[in-house]
């Protein structure tokens, strides 16, 4: 517990510095966009110069790049995102009415393509070379050569339009009334084709790395001494091989949370989920430049909080980690 | 008296980029209960083919000939119950991410039809037996928080777990500093008494096996050059090579030597 | 509009405006790979100057470029490659540098670490003894050494290229002057219930070419694997 701990404060410590650079990084790209808030306003409603002009002064449009970014980065502080001019709402309320989706959606892909990947990828590494582990391993590249999206959609044609078992799209059937569990499984079966389009395809990675896993770690001495011990050929593949093929697999859940993350923008669209993927892609429509600000912000910040909790994860699994400054 | 394992006329061949490679050629000699028998070779002797060979740790693709027999036992011997392997390199030989006593008790579990709890139980006697300091809490320690000479005690103590009655030791001490080695020779010894287990001694330290063997087999190309009582090898050995093998050790405290010397002093 | 295999000079159908579905195959290809292959070069180019230069340089600089790097890939890149084309406006040049922005990262760690295993060698050293100036070094002797193991990972950064520009063309950020996959794919979507294979299709193809791209990498690693193992 202790080493978990360790490694936590020094990864808060590092985050800080990350979190400065993208948030001034990402104000200096909006910077570059032609136009601004007001111009968006005006393009949609209609005004004079007079107009523009007060709305800029009311705005804070008018001040330097540098007085706005140190504007931005106090009210940061305060844990403030800004205003919304498309959805005349604080951004903050908006990101986080939507944020619940995103998690529901990723968090469903990501146990489904680690837990079926990595049992498919024992299932494959247990016998290599094997005529099931062919098949998974071509299978497996196959998927994963296979774009989301479309995904989405060939899912959609088979499962709803054509089978009819699934909707084909929102989270859920609007002003149906429903609670607690009826409830539950309405969004289930809502969120069950957008699942599987995202987590397919990571599935298929996550099968590959615990397949190479599994091999690398079949050679090894402790594999033959456990051997030598005459244990089960179940014991030695699950507790000696898979144990430690697992390790490589969960540094890259760490890794792949980004892309998934960006992942779920496409999904969220095909199937109208109202996530904040979904959030991004009409931030960018409508222009509303401070609301994609917010949206690249608190998606970063989920990047570090997933990172931070996988770290701790794999801490828990490695006992080498952490060991030399445990001893300290 | 019935030996405890026979080989006859044992042949193996690796089979390596479409060609045979002869690690071993028609070795006879046996095992007798409760003997110590040493194995000296230098690399590419084949001294840790037969080793595998007779653990059946060998792999698919490689061709025996001859045969294995365990006349007391009736049955075929199994890795664990009837054979305890101690590899030579104890950093890579314990699985870094399990416990050392979830890796003794599974010995235990597998072969001796104990529980977990039992089995538990038995990993803190045998922590105990191999001079483990503080076996309790060693039990959820993990390898690499021990020491080199510390992991291969832990090592021994997964081999001897179920009672095999043959202990085999390939190159075990020869990844260990000087003094450990001789600590962890002394600890092979002592079990090896208290459980009337033979060992199997795989070592290119004819010297070091001198300390510890009953009997020498000198092994060279895959093929058994010389077998015989140590005191016999070593101060009058009839091969060539065995000779050799004495002459480069440059060792200058080992009573074998020195014994050599007095039998060749006139007296 | 046509179903496909109704008419043999039109084999593939036609969509709503009449449009040849198997000359937008031909012509998204194009556009599909050249995107591919240059946000490929770009995002390894970027990465492996940036690796270099930290690897080489390091103290204060590798920690700046280091933290920097963190920076991008915390950032989810296919929202950064959005955002970027959303604000400078969709052309193909923007879009090739878009999506090398959020995947330069990847070989820009790869250089770095290959460096500072090669900085320790003999042969810098003895570079460094006769003169030779810092960026010389790092640029003539150091980088093409670092290389091989990034351009090892080229076809998997080319792949997610294709894929990432057939996202944004989905969500109608790709170049409008150009027929690409994914926006036949956007565009069928609209019929999806009555003519799924407007959709289907190009994404099929897709789907082969990263397939492609993927197989072709592996067996050039493969050949120059056997090639340095022979020699």
């Amino acid at each position: 517990m202790r080493r978990a701990f360790i490694l936590l404060r020094r990864r808060l410590i590092g985050s800080i510095p990350v979190l400065l650079i993208v948030v001034v990084g990402t104000f200096l790209l909006l910077e570059a966009a032609p136009g601004d808030a007001v111009d968006a306003y005006i393009g949609t409603t209609g005004g004079d110069a007079g107009l523009i002009e007060s709305l800029r002064q009311s705005w804070g449009l008018d001040q330097s790049a540098g007085t706005r970014l140190a504007a931005y980065l106090w009210s940061l502080a305060h844990l403030d995102l800004g205003y919304s001019v498309t959805f005349s709402r604080p951004i903050r309320d908006v990101i986080f009415e939507r944020l619940p989706n995103t998690l529901l959606l990723m968090g469903s892909a990501t146990a489904l393509s680690f837990g079926l990947g990595s049992a498919l990828g024992i299932v494959a590494g247990a016998r290599p070379g094997s005529f099931r582990d062919r098949f998974l391993s071509i299978g497996s590249l196959a998927l994963y050569a296979v774009p989301g999206f479309w995904l989405g959609l060939v899912l959609t044609v088979i499962f709803s339009v054509q089978l009819r078992w699934f909707p084909s799209s929102g989270i859920e059937t609007i002003a149906s009334g429903k609670t607690g569990f009826a409830r539950t499984l309405d969004i289930a079966q809502h969120l069950a084709l957008p699942v599987a389009a995202l987590g397919v395809i990571y599935l298929a990675l996550y099968l590959r790395i615990m397949r190479a896993g599994m091999a690398e770690v079949w050679r090894m001495d402790f594999v033959l001494a456990a051997r030598a011990k005459g244990l089960s050929r179940r014991r030695i593949v699950i507790r000696h091989v898979a144990r430690n093929a697992l390790l490589p697999l969960v540094t890259m859940l760490g890794l792949q949370s980004a892309a998934m993350l960006g992942g779920s923008v496409v999904i969220e669209s095909v199937f109208s989920v109202p996530g904040l993927g979904r959030l991004a892609q009409e931030a960018v429509s409508s222009r509303d430049t401070p609301l994609l600000l917010g949206i690249i912000l608190v998606c970063a910040v989920l990047v570090i909080v997933i990172n931070l909790v996988v770290d701790i994860f794999y801490a828990v699994l490695d006992p080498r980690v952490g060991a030399s400054e445990e001893a300290a | 008296m019935t030996p405890r394992v026979s080989l006859q006329g044992l042949g193996v061949s690796y089979r390596r980029d479409g060609t045979e490679v002869e690690a071993l050629r028609d070795i006879s000699l046996e095992i007798r209960p409760g003997e110590r028998l040493a194995i000296i070779g230098e690399s590419g002797s084949g001294k840790s083919t037969l080793a595998l060979a007779i653990a059946g740790l060998l792999p698919a693709s490689t061709r025996i000939e001859g045969r294995i027999d365990w006349p007391e036992l009736g049955r075929v011997p199994q890795n664990g119950r009837d054979i305890g392997f101690v590899f030579q390199d104890p950093a890579s030989s314990l699985n870094p991410v399990l416990s050392i006593g979830e890796q003794i008790a599974e010995v235990a579990y597998t072969h001796l039809g104990l529980n977990w709890r039992q089995s538990y139980k038995r990993a803190e006697e045998l922590l105990h037996r191999v001079h483990l300091p503080d076996p309790a809490s060693a039990l959820s320690a993990f390898p690499h928080q021990l020491s080199g000479g510390q992991r291969q005690r832990v090592a021994i103590a997964e081999a001897i777990a179920a009672r095999p009655a043959l202990l085999i030791a390939d190159e075990a001490t020869s990844a260990l500093d000087t003094i450990v080695q001789a600590e962890i020779i002394r600890l092979i010894q002592e079990l090896i008494a208290q459980d009337g287990m033979s060992l199997l001694f795989i070592s290119h330290d004819i010297a070091l096996a001198s300390e510890i063997a009953d009997r020498i087999a000198v092994f060279r190309y895959g093929r058994l050059i010389e077998i015989g009582d140590t005191d016999a090898i070593i101060t009058a050995p009839a091969e060539a090579y065995t000779r050799q093998l004495l002459d480069a050790h440059m060792g200058l405290d080992v009573v074998p030597l020195l014994r050599r010397a007095d039998a060749r002093r006139p007296s | 509009m046509h179903r496909w295999f109704q008419d043999w000079s039109l084999p593939l159908g036609t969509d709503r405006l009449g449009r040849d579905v198997l000359a937008g195959l031909f012509h998204g290809a194009r556009t599909s790979l050249a995107v591919g292959l240059a946000s490929a070069a770009t995002a390894i180019i970027i990465g492996t100057i940036v690796g270099t230069l930290a690897g080489f340089i390091g103290g204060l600089t590798d920690e700046v470029l280091m933290r920097v790097t963190d920076a991008f890939q915390t950032v989810p890149g296919f929202l950064l490659a959005l955002a970027f084309v959303s604000v400078v406006g969709p052309s193909l040049f923007v879009v090739v540098l878009a999506i090398a922005l959020g995947t330069w990262t990847g070989p820009a760690r790869i250089a770095r670490a290959e460096v500072l295993s090669i900085r320790e060698r003999d042969y810098i050293a003895s570079a460094r003894v006769i003169g030779m100036p810092p960026l010389e070094i790092a640029f003539r002797e150091v980088l093409p050494n670092a290389l091989p193991p990034v351009l090892a990972l080229s076809s998997v950064i080319v792949a997610a290229a294709i894929l990432t520009e057939a996202a944004l063309s989905f969500l109608g950020l790709g170049d409008p002057n150009r027929v690409t996959w994914g926006g036949m794919i956007a565009e069928g979507r609209t019929v999806l219930r009555s003519a799924p294979f407007l959709s289907i299709i190009p994404g099929i193809a897709l789907v082969l070419t990263v397939l492609g791209v993927y197989l072709a990498g592996e067996g050039a690693v493969e050949t120059t694997a056997t090639r340095r193992g022979r020699s």
